[in-house]
């Protein structure tokens, strides 16, 4: 007899067409086609979705948060990339 | 006012007496399976048991609310669930079996659902438009109720020595109600040929070729023909359909009239 | 409050210029109401303070199925089953939410039943009260989810992401539980026989007192409470809690026409609140001590639930590794 509780799958629900599958928690499940059924069950009671993707939380590779600075704070420099940079006179600033 | 039922009899016509039947199926089988909740045997199995409830009773209601419309003597849909005794009750016996353990209740959810789900397909067509829709309607739920206890029985015929030797024994004990899902009485015979009913002697071929490559993939044996139970479909239950009807009924029959 | 008296392990509040650099790190993103996520760096006592309540709140959600099965086979009319069933559902689902984020903070589902199972993890005392007419439906929605979404509401700002994500979650499925009960308590009260109407003052008189311990003792009893609320786990104290619920919940009971039993109850023109009597804090303890009127059958009951489910969760690990080694022999073959 075992004791240890079904794997763990992380669930992706893509709530309407034209928009990206977006996280919204995990499922236990032995196998993909029953992740994608419980996840059926338990993420789509309120028509929330067109599309399930399920993937194995194992699976799933995650940046440190002790790198977060030296991964993401070189663009916070970067202001020339956003448009607001650069200032045009106001009969063209809907550019 | 309109006078207070006590209790609702088989008087129907033809047409609804098939109506009936098919709301019957969804109301009984849809009880047995409320009596899973807090019982199931992991999280997921409860949410999912609860959701083919769901289904079910909506289904039930649909079917009751035809039946309503083209009797008005029956008054609304809950006056039919709630004042038939159980010899007014229309649903397969295969629908009122006792849930026993878990694989007695998928082996009964599978080989209905695949029943339930050709029947379905079939009235999809039906020259009746209302009994079409509702048909039309119910069968996306059914499809994946029928996907849903199909890979159970998989899982459970093919995981362990002792789920395989749990579902052979369940397969087997449910077989005697499976040949009255197909027998047509001369009710459904005559509505079959108004093109109303579902043709069951080309939906008994589909099941029977369906489940027999599901027992095989689950490494089950289908069970050698024996006698077989029938009479539900004219009100000749099994003893646990009164036992259940009367916990069913009880709230709603101690307070005639009441408003809930 | 589905989570009560969740204990911090801490004997009383850190000082700032006592904490560790990376303690003090950690309060300046709470301080700044920014989310902690499962791979930061967090106190262990807060890890497991969220684990107790996370989980503690997640059994609460799958042993509160029980009252309301009681009734489901029994529901008056299919409107009536189809709404309770839905809501029961929804129960269930919300326990599995609330494991996920637990299991976000490196603790297993199966360990985390395994405590309830086994008496070491508490639930709400609320489901220990059995339900014994039909306008018990009425009432656990109306008061006792009441309560709940009072708290959740607030939770939903709560310090831990996943938690906080969840509660979000929930609070938006929730919305209609309450109305639900409600509606079946007016119902009854407005077209309803005399005998339905004694059934609904009767549920209330039942329900009321436990519903306010919901939200667990009194502030100034609870070390625990101002660690979970320096910490932002909490956004609100018991006390403060218990008032809104109470300030909202009145003017609902004038309108069903019912009492609560509470003579003390009166509104307070100077506060601006309502005024209400002193909860009976021996029951409250008892009921949490294991000695309430249902905890052994809730507990038995679920016990017996998994124990008998572990040859189909057996069946269907087995399955899958069989299925797993029979595509693997497949691939190495062609």
């Amino acid at each position: 007899m075992s004791t240890a509780d079904w794997p763990l799958f992380e669930v992706f629900i893509r709530s309407r067409h034209g928009l990206s599958h977006k996280h919204v928690g995990s499922v236990h499940a032995v196998d993909a086609t029953s992740a994608l059924e419980n996840a059926r069950e338990l993420y789509t009671r309120r028509n929330e979705g067109t599309s399930i993707w399920v993937v194995p939380s194992n699976a799933i590779s995650a940046s440190a948060p002790e790198q977060k600075d030296a991964l993401f704070s070189s663009p916070v420099e970067k202001i020339y990339r956003h448009p607001s940079f650069y200032k045009l006179p106001a009969e063209v600033d809907k550019m | 006012m309109t006078q207070l039922l006590t209790s609702i009899n088989n008087d129907h016509d033809a047409l609804n007496t098939y109506i009936l039947r098919m709301a019957d199926n969804g109301l009984i089988l849809g009880q047995r399976l409320c009596e899973w909740c807090a019982n199931a045997p992991v999280l997921e199995e409860e949410t999912a048991l609860m959701n083919t409830s769901l289904d079910l009773f909506g289904q039930a209601r649909n079917w009751l609310n035809y039946a309503v419309d083209r009797d008005q003597r029956l008054q609304d849909c809950d006056a039919i669930a709630m004042l038939r005794d159980e010899r007014s009750y229309l649903n397969l016996l295969i629908c009122e079996q006792d849930n026993g353990h878990f694989a007695d209740t998928m082996a009964r959810h599978y080989l209905f659902d695949v029943w339930h789900r050709l029947t379905l397909e079939e009235l999809c067509h039906s020259h009746d438009e209302t009994i079409a829709a509702i048909a039309a309607k119910s069968v996306l739920e059914v499809r994946y109720h029928e996907q849903r206890s199909r890979n159970w029985v998989l899982r459970l015929g093919d995981g362990t020595q002792l789920s395989h030797e749990r579902m052979q024994t369940a397969i087997n004990n449910i077989w005697p109600y499976v040949a009255e899902m197909f027998d047509q009485d001369q009710l459904e015979m005559e509505l079959m040929a108004q093109g109303i009913a579902a043709d069951q002697t080309i939906i008994a071929k589909q099941w029977h070729d369906l489940v027999a490559q599901t027992l095989i993939e689950a490494t089950l044996k289908t069970p050698p023909e024996s006698y077989n139970q029938m009479g539900g479909k004219q009100g000749l239950h099994t003893e646990s359909l009164g036992i259940m009807l009367a916990e069913m009924q009880s709230l709603y029959r101690a307070h005639p009239g009441a408003t809930w | 409050m589905y989570a009560q008296m969740v204990d911090t392990g801490v004997k009383s509040l850190k000082h700032r210029s006592e904490m560790s650099a990376d303690e003090q790190a950690f309060m300046a993103r709470i301080d700044n109401e920014s989310k902690i996520e499962p791979q930061d760096w967090m106190p262990d006592a807060y890890r497991k303070t969220l684990v107790r309540q996370i989980s503690q709140h997640a059994h609460s959600e799958i042993i509160g199925m029980q009252p309301e099965g009681n009734w489901l086979t029994r529901a008056p009319t299919i409107k009536r089953k189809l709404q309770l069933a839905a809501k029961i559902q929804d129960e269930c689902g919300h326990g599995q939410y609330l494991y996920s984020a637990a299991e976000t903070l490196g603790v297993g589902r199966d360990q985390l039943l395994d405590q309830l199972h086994t008496g070491k993890a508490k639930y709400s005392s609320i489901f220990n009260y059995p339900t014994l007419n039909w306008a018990d439906m009425g009432a656990v929605g109306w008061l006792v989810d009441g309560a709940a979404i009072v708290n959740q509401v607030v939770l939903q700002r709560t310090s831990y992401g996943p938690y906080s994500r969840a509660m979000i979650r929930i609070c938006k499925e929730e919305s209609f539980h309450q109305r639900q009960g409600y509606e079946i308590l007016l119902t009854m009260m407005q077209k309803g026989t005399p005998a339905q109407k004694d059934m609904v003052q009767d549920a209330i008189n039942r329900f009321w007192w436990p519903s306010l311990m919901m939200f667990g003792p009194n502030d100034d009893a609870s070390t625990n409470s101002a660690q979970s609320l320096a910490w932002k786990i909490k956004r609100k104290s018991n006390d403060e809690l218990r008032q809104m619920f109470i300030d909202q919940t009145v003017p609902q009971l004038e309108v069903l026409g019912c009492t609560a039993p509470d003579p003390d109850l009166q509104w307070n023109p100077e506060t601006g609140h309502y005024d209400f009597g002193e909860i009976d804090w021996s029951e409250f303890f008892n009921v949490i001590k294991g000695n309430g009127p249902c905890n052994k059958q809730r507990l038995e009951k679920k016990v017996k639930a998994h124990e008998n489910g572990t040859w189909v969760r057996d069946a269907a690990q087995a399955y899958a590794t069989k299925q797993q080694a029979g595509a693997a022999t497949k691939k190495e073959a062609s």
